[in-house]
């Protein structure tokens, strides 16, 4: 059964591929199997200038999931350039880097420091990070501020650019629209949900940074409503994610209309998840009477040509 | 190398309040494992715990091919973990981290100091280095009597002293009071792991010598990757290292705890 896949820039063997974020730059991963296998590395992201982070602890389990706050911790762009990508670039896969920063001239920069590799065959714009003070989820907030990083970013991108949309707001069909409106060449989504646990013991949050991003099954249905919204006012191809842990789970996303899909918490609880979501994919794909990946897509609402795109 | 693996559970006992001794059987190459690293172990499905749990290696058979792990019940998970019954198999990557090392240095003496649940990896190491030929003297402190374990193990490795914060069994006091009511300066290394309070206790009264320091933290991945379990270096390079996989060993004073 054919699992391959064409969105801008991407020719990918199959839709699986690890989010941003759960999988580092690779190569702790690639220690453990062969990454040529994924569909795609979307890979940690990059801000200008090397990031520490929050304190910690900076992660807590909750029923059917998990709450970070690590607080975009990278090497800053450069570094990533200089020593992840080539270590990346040994395998067959292609990579998404993922772009965030606090304003807009930061994105911009990021974008610009890219374009100096050709090691990368998409971005992911990261205007929906919980974890940082300034920026991130404000420009994921706010339709009029997506659509321009949106468009000051594609102005420099040389690769096409993926935005990846926040599930902390109200009307998640407008912040497509508004990405859309700003160019944007695919949607990546959802980030995780803003959440917070206390510890009774200690009468505190139990996260450092108090609130983080909530994640894993839990958020899974939020993706699902949110993907089959969007799939039916949007015509951009859709990265889905949220809650994925098996190859069920990747058939519900592309029926809610994503095009593929990334896998995020479920590397912590199992490193192999994403081989073997890919090995079980198309007997789950066959059982269910789909004959390929892209015979799945938008097949779950009810008259399935509403999320083509308008010409 | 780390493996995914399915260990076999071939005894499960309570060995002090809150505490569970479990010897694992089915990882071929435990002569790869060094003293201070971990197992991260999977104890539910990702419906209910999504994260794996990291439980130090305490001792290594290699005569039966087992390795022994020791934790406190402290949450839903480590519950739920402590109600594995013999027989069963879990899920776990193996062996995971930096452990001390032992190979790489020059020791005669070594001072191995231990609190509470960051005693257990510490008796595979003080085994390892009586291994050795090295003279080794312990010092294992609990909050309490019922929470005492592993007393007779470490004596019969060498000198070892028990204390309690209160009082209740051997010394009373912290660790660091019988380094200097017995005035414990004849060794040439010190290894130890506890609490964090603890850690800096010592670090700061033993910083004259050299040593290393195992440490805790709330771990995602396990691996390296997820940047949750990071830890900033104490010199002036903003620099960092990640507990899971630089550590959870460090040498004493080379990261802010």
């Amino acid at each position: 059964m054919s699992l391959q896949t064409v969105l801008p820039g991407l020719q990918l063997k199959n839709p699986i591929m690890p989010a941003s974020g759960c999988f580092g730059f690779g190569r702790e991963f690639s220690d453990l199997y062969d990454l040529s296998q994924l569909g795609a590395i979307i890979i940690k992201a990059a801000t200008k200038e090397a990031r520490y982070g929050n304190q910690t602890p900076r992660v807590a389990e909750t029923a059917a999931g998990m709450l970070n706050a690590i607080g975009l911790q990278n090497p800053g762009v450069n570094a990533i350039i200089d020593n992840e990508l080539p270590f990346l670039a040994n395998y067959d896969v292609p990579i998404v880097a993922n772009v965030a920063g606090s304003t807009v001239e930061e994105y911009v920069e990021v974008t610009r420091a890219f374009t100096r590799t050709s090691n990368i065959q998409a971005m992911e714009l990261n205007i929906s990070c919980p974890n940082v003070k300034e920026g991130g989820i404000q420009f994921g907030t706010e339709p009029s501020l997506a659509k321009e990083v949106t468009r000051r970013v594609k102005e420099v991108s040389h690769v096409p650019v993926y935005v990846k949309l926040s599930p902390n707001v109200s009307n998640i069909v407008a912040m497509a629209k508004a990405v859309e409106a700003g160019g944007a060449d695919g949607l990546t989504m959802i980030n995780t949900v803003t959440g917070m646990q206390m510890n009774a013991a200690a009468r505190k949050p139990l996260l450092a940074n108090k609130t983080g991003g909530l994640s894993g099954p839990a958020i899974k249905p939020i993706a699902i409503r949110m993907i089959y919204e969007v799939r039916q006012h949007v015509g951009l191809p859709i990265i889905g994610m949220g809650g994925i842990v098996s190859a069920e789970d990747v058939l519900e996303f592309l029926l809610a209309g994503a095009n593929a899909v990334a896998v995020g918490t479920a590397n912590f609880h199992n490193p192999f998840v994403c081989p073997d979501i890919i090995n079980q994919l198309p007997t789950v794909l066959e059982k269910y009477g789909f004959a390929s990946v892209e015979d799945a897509v938008g097949k779950g609402h009810e008259n399935a040509n509403t999320y083509l795109p308008r010409t | 190398m780390i493996n995914k693996l399915d260990l076999t559970v071939v005894t499960r006992q309570s060995i002090a309040r809150d505490t569970v001794e479990l010897t694992l059987h089915g990882f071929k190459d435990i002569n790869q494992i060094k003293p201070g690293q971990f197992i991260h172990i999977n104890v539910g499905s990702e419906s209910n715990h999504m994260l794996r749990r990291p439980i130090s290696i305490a001792d290594v058979d290699q005569t039966t091919g087992t390795i022994v792990i020791i934790f406190k019940i402290i949450g839903a998970g480590t519950d739920l973990l402590s109600k594995v019954s013999v027989g069963e198999r879990l899920d776990v990557l193996i062996p995971c981290g930096t452990g001390y090392p032992i190979d790489q240095i020059s020791v005669n003496h070594a001072l191995v100091i231990g609190g509470g649940i960051g005693v257990p990896p510490l008796y595979y190491l003080a085994k390892q280095l009586v291994a050795r030929g090295v003279r080794v003297t312990s010092i294992i402190g609990f909050q309490t009597k019922d929470a005492v374990f592993y007393e007779s193990n470490f004596a019969q490795l060498g000198d070892c002293y028990v204390v309690t914060d209160d009082g209740s069994y051997g010394h009373k006091g912290y660790v660091t009071s019988i380094i200097d009511k017995y005035s414990i300066d004849y060794f040439d290394y010190f290894f130890s792991c506890g609490p964090t309070g603890m850690l800096r206790a010592v670090s700061n009264q033993l910083q004259d010598h050299n040593g290393f320091i195992s440490i805790e933290q709330r771990m995602g991945c396990g691996i390296g990757a997820c940047y949750a379990c990071v830890v900033p270096t104490n010199d002036d390079t903003n620099g960092f290292k990640k507990i899971c996989k630089d550590g959870p060993v460090f040498r004493a004073n080379e990261v802010v705890i």
